[in-house]
């Protein structure tokens, strides 16, 4: 569904990857894995555009998508929860999820989804006139992924879900990534620092090391794998 | 109560007034009899006014702190009064008569001065709600936007001058050139943000002036265009006081527009894309938003009324030189939109009204008007730096709500 193959990325003079090849197939959960500043998060801005990859290609469904403009690629049905979760704090909560679907037209799908959103959120409902900056960590997590839902994404990319959350709230995200992959067969591509957490609930994932991918299997064996353990787990 | 800490404190600011002002209140030179004049008692009267007015401000600052926190530990939503305003429909549709009454009555009552004046703080109006989009909406700092209101009034005397074009045909077309003109400067500019943005449009600003003002084959220079014709209504023959009062009502007409079309823009998904993208842009394109044209259709939507307002400016004036496009008309138009409450259509028109009829009724005590209006400013955003009247959108409603519980 989603191929990378060396992919550099740059910021000003400073290479941030340094060929990077990612291959996700559909209905999968990908994890990407590592610590601090290997690229993680550049990883996802290339693959949506918002920091365009200076050498290689990303094809999404055989469409080469690296040279197109970030709006064009929400389009063709891939979209971003951004890191830091970065909701709107003036605009409703409502607005926030409308803006989700900015590119969409059709009125009465958007309700429909709209309505599916506050079933899977029923927090977001209550909330739904309330600004976006007055919700909870966890809220606006929550909220910042059904914004991205909100575009009727096929391949959903997550940066950092559990970001700065208690435990409790972390587990609910999770499950219900969970539930989005098995509900509606959204692929979905995980970027996590927890590690324990993201390869639980990934079929494969991806471990990245200064901008380079060094290792890749599936999730179980990446979790019983003694390096990833030490590196990765604490353990 | 007065600690000895606050009144040492308030002695210290008597003080430094007092030798601030030193050179001027205090001493006189006096060239003709080559003596100096030493006037102590105004040194007294500073001091003492300062020791006072620090009490008071004081005082304010106070006032301001305790209403804060209390908004702070408030679960419920401060409305604001104007937002009431807007919102109680009980109060809304009478005031609504009641003003749209005295705009009526306003030019037969006040003499034809007075409706002059009304006419410019209309203008104001206009160009304010047009700066609103960029500034307000879009947070999108325009320190140039008076080329665009240049370009309108430009386009009106030349048109007209060359081809004789009148002006209801050059209306739309000096809006259209103002658009053009906002999107010609929008595409270079619009990586920019905050500062650098505002630098590089307030440099767009004075390359315009000086355009006008040097390439005396194109705009006749410093000595401007006269003779621009006033309004016409269908070839009927009007007198000075008439065509007034004829521009004054297409004022009103062309306010009421701006204020439908903003309003409506502000309630659609561009409007609440620029608000959006105002507050995080990297959101905004993960979202899909299209950066560049979201942001190109604010500039040139709020260029667009920049444009109008130039030409209607040009028809009034009967007269247009490049000495009535400088920078501090950028500013007016700023402060007007900062004043009144970024983003509120209502506090844009309380903002024109009060910086632009606040001058005209200052002249009475003509010589510290600057000095009154310059501390007043100050004064507003120290104490309500949102703005005469804060935002109140109508926020998007989604509907089929009934199977849930609304949250109060």
């Amino acid at each position: 569904m989603l191929k990378l193959s060396n992919i550099k990325t740059y910021y000003g003079n400073i290479q941030a990857l340094k060929g990077v090849s990612i291959e996700v197939s559909e209905g999968e959960i990908i994890t990407l894995i590592g610590a601090n500043g290997a690229g993680k998060t550049t990883t996802l801005m290339s693959i949506s555009g918002i920091v365009p990859p200076r050498s290689g290609e990303i094809l999404f469904e055989d469409t080469p998508i690296h040279n197109l403009p970030g709006s064009d690629i929400v389009a063709l049905g891939l979209s971003q929860v951004p890191e830091g979760r970065r909701i709107f704090p003036y605009l409703t909560v409502a607005e926030n999820l409308d803006m989700g679907a900015f590119l969409r037209k059709d009125t009465a799908g958007i309700k429909e989804d709209m309505e599916y959103i506050f079933d899977l959120f029923p927090i977001l409902a209550e909330r739904r006139n309330q600004a976006g900056g007055t919700l909870s960590g966890g809220e606006q997590q929550m909220l910042a992924i059904s914004r991205a839902l909100m575009a009727k994404p096929r391949l959903l990319l997550l940066d950092e879900p559990s970001l700065g959350l208690a435990p409790l709230v972390v587990k609910q995200i999770f499950n219900i990534i969970r539930k989005i992959n098995s509900e509606h067969n959204t692929t979905i591509f995980l970027v996590e620092q927890n590690a324990n957490m993201a390869l639980k609930i990934a079929h494969r994932g991806y471990v990245m090391e200064n901008g380079k991918i060094t290792l890749t299997d599936t999730a179980s064996s990446l979790l019983a794998n003694d390096e990833v353990r030490k590196a990765y787990l604490g353990i | 109560m007065a600690t000895l800490d606050e009144i040492k404190k308030s002695a210290l600011a008597s003080l430094w007034f007092m030798f601030l002002t030193f050179p001027i209140m205090v001493i006189r030179v006096n060239t003709v009899e080559n003596e100096i004049e030493w006037r102590w008692t105004n040194l007294l009267f500073i001091g003492i006014g300062s020791f006072i007015l620090s009490f008071v401000w004081r005082y304010m600052i106070k006032r301001k702190e305790i209403g804060a926190k209390e908004a702070d530990e408030s679960t419920d939503i401060k409305v604001s009064l104007g937002q009431r305003l807007q919102e109680d429909r009980r109060i809304y549709m009478p005031a609504l008569v009641f003003i749209s009454i005295c705009a009526i009555a306003f030019p037969f009552v006040f003499s034809m001065y007075q409706t002059n004046i009304m006419i410019t703080a209309l203008m104001y109006v206009i160009l304010g709600l047009g700066l609103n989009i960029v500034v307000g909406l879009a947070g999108l700092l325009d320190l140039g936007y008076v080329a665009f209101y240049a370009v309108g009034a430009y386009s009106y005397a030349l048109l007209n001058y060359h081809w004789g074009l009148g002006f209801w045909t050059v209306l739309p077309i000096g809006a259209a050139l103002g658009a053009l003109t906002g999107i010609i400067l929008g595409f270079p500019v619009l990586r920019l943000r905050g500062d650098y943005l505002a630098i590089v449009t307030l440099g767009f600003g004075e390359i315009i002036r000086l355009i006008l003002e040097n390439w005396n084959a194109f705009s006749f220079g410093p000595s401007g265009i006269a003779n621009i014709p006033r309004p016409g209504l269908f070839g009927i023959e009007l007198s000075l006081h008439q065509n007034i009062i004829y521009l004054y009502f297409l004022m009103i007409a062309l306010t009421i527009f701006t204020i439908f079309v903003v309003n409506r823009l502000q309630a659609s998904r561009i409007g609440r894309a620029w608000i959006a993208l105002r507050e995080d842009e990297i959101a905004c394109q993960a979202m899909g938003v299209d950066k560049t044209k979201t942001k190109l259709t604010a500039f040139a939507l709020g260029a667009t009324w920049a444009g109008m307002g130039g030409v209607v400016f040009a028809a009034k004036t009967t007269f247009i030189n490049p000495a009535s496009f400088t920078i501090w008309e950028s500013i007016i138009i700023l402060c007007v939109v900062v004043l009144g409450g970024m983003g509120s259509i209502i506090g844009v028109i309380f903002g024109a009204g009060f910086l632009i009829l606040l001058p005209e009724y200052l002249r009475a005590v003509s010589e510290y008007r600057m000095l009154v209006f310059g501390a007043v400013l100050v004064a507003m955003m120290v104490f309500r730096p949102g703005g005469l009247i804060s935002t109140s959108r109508s926020p998007y409603e989604f509907e089929k709500a009934e199977n849930s519980k609304r949250n109060a």
